[in-house]
């Protein structure tokens, strides 16, 4: 099958692209590893009615209207379908219901959004312990609540609006570890600019007071154990001088979120370092073209901004592309006349107050701690390799087989780049990511091998 | 561990699967990782060292929701929905070649 556009993601960049590419009258495909439009942020959008919806608030019910106008678009939408190789040209390899295919594309739209910054401490991979991202996700698909002795450990805008949705629904959360600075002023000094976004502001505000007053909050701690004999039964951290224990069934971890970038990496476009928030993302011209031409990039794959900036941008890459096939001259008088560049810019202004409030943490990480959850590396281990080594990741994964098993280094990527630029006095920008090699999901050979069956046929 | 809001008394539950072989209540809209989180004793083994695990991202990212889906092993638990009468057996450590 042959395209116009293969658009990877239906979230609300993708979707938003993808509406924007029909209206253009473009042939496009739009893949989704999910069973249903909406992305992380509005999964089940379709689905949630009543208190769940009621809880999850008006940003939430807002992905309906978008959910509905990508159903009715005319794009080929290929929900639960995985995309495990990309090859200039463009082909892509995808798989779903355990068959594999190959489709072809003049353009392709990666709109695959971002994941949870991966933090290892002790004891994060004991069961009961997860991400506040997963538990909100738990509440969108099945009407999930955490049960028991809850804690959030963290820190952003995520883990005080999930708190607030759980309260809603009459949840309980036993405390909250708060992990971000006081406001220095470097946050400070892009307030004038946060300003912009007082609604945005405001929320944050409410959030916190919500949570203030359900649970018992903790500041300024560190060493953060999460403990128990199969499971997570306490945690333990230090306060001052005292060490204090609490009984704990869930832990739901977050310290912000950063791009998806397997598929950039895999196929070499040129990357930048953020050194705000310390990832990695492609650099992208002013439509979201990266270094390879015919590659487009939108939403928080490009850079984290949240749903509003990602619809935004979803929509100039859509004219971009457009412009690229050759179909729309006036991609540049339509991007004016929508007022896109302003209307981006205004979803964008909480953002480096956002970043400034909320650095990467940058605790030191013990030995004995696994770094890499799928081969069961531990940081020891990597920074024994990585002294006696090139400062390179890719010489910690031949020698460790950190970042081999099937996440294929998602969760330790960063971990490894901070602890060779540790152990080798460098800043991070100067220590690269994992080489990502094909195929960006693990494939049986079985599928491969009916692959070839058919391009034979 | 976790609790649907939908789970009232007297309420049944929208369909039951089979979580390593006993009948577990489950909720329309709701992962196989999400079922993971609720039935007792469906951790899976890690490669490694053989320690528990139980689904950690929910979003595909992480592998640790890594089970056996009717027959098929290394199935991502949080990329499939539930649906009524479906078997999920807990992989304990890599694939075997005939699953």
């Amino acid at each position: 099958m042959t395209y116009d556009v293969v658009v990877i993601g239906a979230g609300p960049a993708g979707m938003s692209a993808a509406i924007q590419l029909r209206k253009a009258g473009i042939a496009v495909a739009a893949v989704d590893e999910q069973a249903a439009p909406g992305g992380q942020i509005w999964r089940g959008v379709e689905r949630n009615a009543g208190p769940v919806s009621a809880a999850l608030g008006a940003d939430y019910q807002k992905g309906a209207t978008l959910v509905e106008a990508f159903r009715d678009s005319g794009a080929e939408y290929l929900p639960a379908t995985q995309v495990w190789q990309i090859e200039e040209g463009w082909n892509l390899f995808l798989t779903s219901e355990g068959k594999a295919r190959r489709i072809k594309a003049r353009a392709v739209l990666l709109a695959n959004g971002a994941q949870e910054r991966p933090v290892p401490f002790p004891g994060w991979t004991l069961p009961g312990v997860m991400t506040v991202g997963a538990a909100q996700i738990l509440l969108k698909s099945g009407g999930m609540l955490p049960e028991g002795e809850v804690w959030i450990a963290g820190a952003g805008p995520l883990p005080l609006l999930y708190a607030t949705q759980v309260l809603g629904l009459e949840g309980r959360i036993a405390g909250f570890l708060d992990t971000s600075k006081r406001p220095g002023l470097a946050a400070l000094s892009s307030l004038p600019g946060a300003w912009r976004d007082i609604p945005g502001l405001l929320k944050g505000v409410r959030w916190l007071w919500d949570l203030k007053r359900s649970g018992r909050m903790v500041r300024g701690f560190s060493d953060l154990h999460a403990e128990g004999e199969g499971r997570l039964q306490h945690l333990q951290w230090r306060a001052g001088n005292e060490q204090r224990k609490v009984r704990a069934d869930v832990l739901l971890v977050h310290e912000g979120v950063v791009p998806r970038i397997h598929e950039t990496m895999a196929l070499g476009c040129v990357h930048d370092w953020n050194s705000d928030q310390n990832y990695f993302s492609a650099r992208l011209d002013q439509w979201g073209e990266t270094s390879r031409p015919g590659l487009f990039v939108a939403g928080d794959a490009g850079g984290i901004g949240g749903w509003l900036a990602a619809t935004l941008s979803g929509e100039i890459a859509a004219l971009g592309i457009a412009r690229y096939l050759g179909g729309s001259p006036d991609a540049d008088s339509l991007r004016r006349e929508a007022g896109l560049d302003e209307r981006l810019s205004r979803a964008r202004a909480l953002r480096p107050f956002l970043d400034a409030l909320y650095p990467p943490p940058a605790e030191h990480l013990a030995d004995e701690v696994v770094v890499c959850r799928c081969e069961e590396v531990t940081a020891g281990q990597i920074r024994a390799v990585a002294k006696v080594s090139a400062p390179d990741p890719n010489a910690v994964k031949a020698a460790t087989r950190c970042g081999m098993g099937p996440c294929q280094g998602r969760q330790c990527g960063y971990t490894v780049q901070a602890l060779v630029a540790e152990v080798h006095g460098l800043p991070l920008a100067d220590v690269s990511f994992f080489n990502i090699r094909p195929p960006l999901k693990p494939v049986t050979l079985g599928e491969i091998a009916a692959l070839g069956d058919l391009e034979e046929a | 561990m976790f609790k649907s809001v939908h789970d009232k008394p007297g309420k049944a539950s929208d369909m039951t699967v089979f979580v390593n072989g006993a009948e577990t209540a489950a909720w329309n809209g709701e992962t196989v990782a999400s079922v993971l989180l609720r039935a007792p004793g469906a951790e899976r083994r890690s490669t490694v060292s053989g320690e528990p695990r139980l689904p950690y991202c929910q979003m595909g990212v992480c592998f640790e929701c890594l089970v056996i889906v009717d027959g098929v092993a290394s199935t991502q638990g949080c990329l499939v929905p539930v649906a009524p009468g479906m078997r999920i057996e807990s992989q304990h450590g890599p694939r075997e070649i005939s699953k």
